[in-house]
């Protein structure tokens, strides 16, 4: 019998304690992160650094237009050509954010691989140090790109 | 009955010595990607301006072209060994398994294929205006 044929028939059987009962830490939240902000940058990510080099290669045009979707609209834009710019500005963001997040997380998974950081307590301050990164790095990006693109 | 001597019974059976293929794999391009994306994110914030003109005579000098295919191997190759771990965590059904992963195989391979092509012509044919 297949497992799922199990779970149907019995639905009370017991259980083995699931996320739901577990008070969330940083050392949690970071795993599921790693692996969340993995699959963005596999998907929207890795999709747009292909669009932003075909866009180069594609000549003024093309990158005219890259630009148009994902840096700034312009002001003779209309209010729907606005809200997508917002869009895909929005995914650029939790790109962004993921590069940093998968990057910092990442390189504690490293030092986690060298057997170094498995203290409970250096555990949980570089899990968060690792929040803290991405979140200081991305904040950079913005102020970078606005200062840059938009002429804040 | 089974009349194979015992060599022949376990011959196949065994560790194939490559359990440890994937984690390894996952870990150098894991430190490959450190090295090629910091070095694009700084090659980013030292950009003059984000003109076409000026990114693809930019893109189209060695020295660039070669980093940003070996960033695009890398990346990929190491999407393509997460995703797999995702696939293999969440998707239980035999079929739907080997379908996900042959939809990945094509798309990590022909998206990857076609960014370096990108670079390639740009580096091979010079910047088109």
């Amino acid at each position: 019998m297949k497992d799922a044929e199990i779970m149907a028939k019995n639905p009370n059987r017991p259980l083995s304690p699931h996320l739901q009962v577990y008070r969330w830490s940083p050392q949690m939240a970071i795993s599921i992160f790693h692996r969340a902000t993995g699959f963005i940058l596999a998907t929207v990510g890795m999709i747009t650094l292909l669009w932003w080099l075909s866009a180069i290669g594609g000549g003024a045009e093309s990158y005219a237009t890259f630009q148009k979707y994902v840096v700034s609209a312009g002001e003779s834009a209309t209010g729907f050509e606005t809200a997508i710019n917002w869009f895909f500005r929005l995914l650029g963001l939790a790109v962004t954010f993921s590069f940093f997040q998968h990057l910092a997380s990442g390189i504690r998974h490293l030092v986690l691989d060298i057997g170094a950081g498995y203290e409970l307590k250096a555990n949980r301050t570089w899990a968060s140090a690792a929040f803290v990164a991405a979140f200081f790095a991305t904040a950079f990006v913005v102020l970078f790109v606005a200062s840059r693109f938009l002429g804040v | 009955m089974d009349s194979r001597t015992y060599i022949g019974r376990v011959r196949g059976l065994g560790s194939a010595k490559h359990g440890g293929e994937h984690w390894l794999k996952q870990r150098l391009t894991a430190i490959g990607n450190i090295l090629l994306t910091t070095w694009l994110v700084v090659s980013l914030l030292l950009m003059p301006n984000f003109d076409q003109a000026t990114l693809a005579q930019w893109l189209a000098q060695p020295t660039v072209a070669v980093p940003m295919i070996l960033m695009i191997v890398n990346i990929f190759t190491h999407a393509r060994l997460g995703l797999q771990v995702l696939i293999e965590d969440y998707v239980h059904d035999e079929g739907k398994k080997f379908g996900a992963m042959a939809l990945l195989n094509f798309y990590v391979v022909a998206s990857a294929v076609f960014g370096i092509f990108v670079v390639a012509k740009l580096a091979f044919t010079g910047a088109s205006a």
